[in-house]
């Protein structure tokens, strides 16, 4: 073989996998019939209709939440409530109003884990009525809110500026 | 001439009389057995371990009323090498391990992509595969380490959840390129299929980089504790990100800020605020043996051997000391170094029934340093959990008791 051929044989060699490639790719992936439910973010997108009051939470809360969390969300090791201003403390209380930076991450954890053991039981109003209830515990909202897709994103957490990220973070969905 | 920290030169130890080495765990051998006759047992459909070795997980524990809520560890101190038994492999689960029909299971990839597109598990294992030897360590390894009184547990007891088999999947690269994923969008969400449906916020660059759809487990198919039947895996992260039970991904512009990515696996500094997406596990070490809980039996020649490994590459050199950090001599790596890849070190030892404390520091190729353990802690708030890589101290007293403790 001269070397000019040996040459251009070798550098077929070293670029046939990758012009190969997209051949190669089993492309077996189908179009998707559903949608997934999205993991709901900061904005908001993808929260579903419906709507529920502090008042409707509550209820909510004593029958599903309280024998774990506790009365008015205190119970030690559990707590949802409390803890504002230990942060920086000698015994730091990382509850809901004291450390949690997005209320929207309320709605996305009850939606697909709360209450332990009986995932997926309360409808889109009473996650929404738990979520409030959980707020009004922690003197975020006050007694007559009614939460929906619409002002549950608008809600500013206490500790929201209170994370920095090690990764560069654009603004989310 | 002996060094009085009794570490060892190598070159020297395999040179001349290496004297006995006796592993702690075997100490006190019996008799020979006696000339065999008659046939042993017959051929088995899956093996297992002889019934002279007693290889548990340690710390099985969950919450008080939910037990498959928690995890367990894998038993450091009786392994050796670098591989992980699947059946040994740590376990933290946030509300056990589901039972999942590969038949019935389907990834989708969905969210800011051209076409979403949904996967089945027969199909994914007709894609080109990669397979690498990568650790997994939890986020909260090591944690008992930061309680005030240095617990009295073994390698494993305290940094046992962490673990390394040889993992074979799906570049996460090829399945978000079919789909057609947006550019613009910089992250996104991996949801398992567990009853908590444990969602989590990925880097789209770490997705594109090296992130694998798993599928296989030291040549097996993953374990149900692993994920069955796949598992994200996204190398030299914390565990936690590499989503098990993987039923689907979504594209999205900036992270959703999930719960276990908030209140959970963020740190907490002293002055209140909190880093979050910590993502890459610091480099570490630990020795495994003579390590918390045994006892050397005789005086003489001892190998100290322990793992090392970084979130952030390659492992480059690890020291060891006997003599609490007052001096350092360089370990043989024994194993092939590679990025998450962790190395297995070894040295020397004799030890005359003098009192020692035998400690570790790995250094990785980025020059990460592992830090003491005052270091790892001087900016942590009170009871944080998670990411701590200190340095691991272990005594042994003049009796030979080795026991962990704060230096």
């Amino acid at each position: 073989m001269s070397m000019s051929k040996m040459v251009v044989t070798l550098i077929a060699g070293l670029l046939a996998p990758w012009a190969m490639a997209q051949d190669l790719h089993p492309m077996l992936g189908q179009p998707i019939e559903r949608l997934p439910q999205a993991t709901i973010g900061p904005g908001g997108a993808g929260l579903p209709a419906g709507s529920g009051s502090v008042e409707e939470g509550e209820v909510i809360y004593r029958n599903q939440c309280l024998a774990c969390h506790g009365p008015k969300g205190l119970m030690p090791g559990n707590a949802l409530a409390g803890g504002v201003g230990s942060l920086s403390g000698k015994q730091p209380n990382k509850t809901v109003g004291s450390f949690w930076p997005y209320a929207t991450t309320l709605f996305d954890y009850i939606h697909r884990a709360m209450p332990y053991g009986r995932e997926k039981m309360l409808s889109d109003s009473e996650i929404y009525g738990v979520t409030a209830y959980i707020l009004f515990l922690n003197d975020i909202v006050p007694e007559n809110t009614r939460m929906d897709a619409t002002s549950l994103p608008k809600i500013i957490m206490p500790n929201r500026q209170g994370f920095q990220s090690v990764y560069q973070i654009s603004n989310s969905d | 001439m002996l060094p009085k920290n009794g570490l060892l030169n190598r070159r020297a130890f395999l040179a001349g009389s290496a004297g006995v080495v006796t592993s702690a765990v075997w100490a006190g051998s019996k008799a020979d057995e006696p000339r065999r006759s008659g046939s042993g047992r017959a051929m088995s459909a899956y093996g297992a371990p002889s019934k002279y070795v007693g290889l548990e997980r340690l710390q099985i524990g969950g919450h008080p009323v939910a037990p498959e809520a928690g995890s367990s560890s894998t038993p450091l101190e009786k392994l050796n090498g670098t591989i992980t038994p699947n059946s040994l492999h740590f376990e933290r689960h946030h509300s056990g391990v589901p039972d999942i029909n590969p038949i019935r299971h389907r990834l989708n990839i969905f969210g800011n992509v051209k076409r979403p597109l949904s996967f089945r598990y027969e199909d994914l294992l007709r894609y080109p595969l990669v397979s690498r030897v990568l650790f997994i360590e939890c986020s909260g390894n090591s944690y008992r380490n930061l309680s005030p009184k240095a617990p009295d547990q073994s390698a494993g007891e305290l940094n046992g959840l962490f673990s390394c088999a040889e993992w074979t999947g799906v570049p996460l690269r090829l399945l978000l390129e079919e789909a057609g994923y947006d550019a613009k969008s910089d992250w996104i969400v991996a949801e398992g299929a567990d009853a908590a449906g444990m969602n989590r916020s990925l880097p789209i660059d770490l997705a594109l980089e090296d992130a694998m759809v798993a599928l296989y487990q030291n040549g097996e198919p993953l374990r149900g504790e692993q994920g069955f039947p796949l598992r994200l895996l996204v190398p030299g992260c914390e565990g936690n990100l590499s989503v098990k039970w993987l039923r689907s991904l979504q594209v999205r512009k900036g992270p959703a800020h999930t719960r276990e990515e908030t209140s959970k696996y963020t740190d907490l500094l002293k002055d209140g605020s909190a880093n979050q997406f910590s993502l890459r596990m610091g480099v570490k070490s630990v020795i495994t043996a003579p390590s918390g809980k045994m006892l050397l039996p005789t005086h003489g020649v001892y190998e100290i051997s322990g793992l090392a490994w970084s979130g952030h590459g390659a492992v480059a050199d690890v020291d060891v000391s006997a003599d609490g950090g007052r001096s350092w001599q360089a370990a043989e790596i024994q194993s092939e170094p590679g990025p998450y890849r962790p190395t297995r070190f070894r040295m020397p030892w004799r030890w005359l029934g003098q009192s020692a404390v035998l400690q570790s520091r790995a250094i990785d190729s980025a020059g990460n340093i592992q830090p003491l353990r005052a270091v790892a802690m001087a900016n942590v708030a009170p009871g944080f959990a998670y990411h701590y890589n200190g340095i691991q101290s272990w005594r042994v007293d003049q009796r030979g008791r080795v026991s962990n403790v704060y230096e």
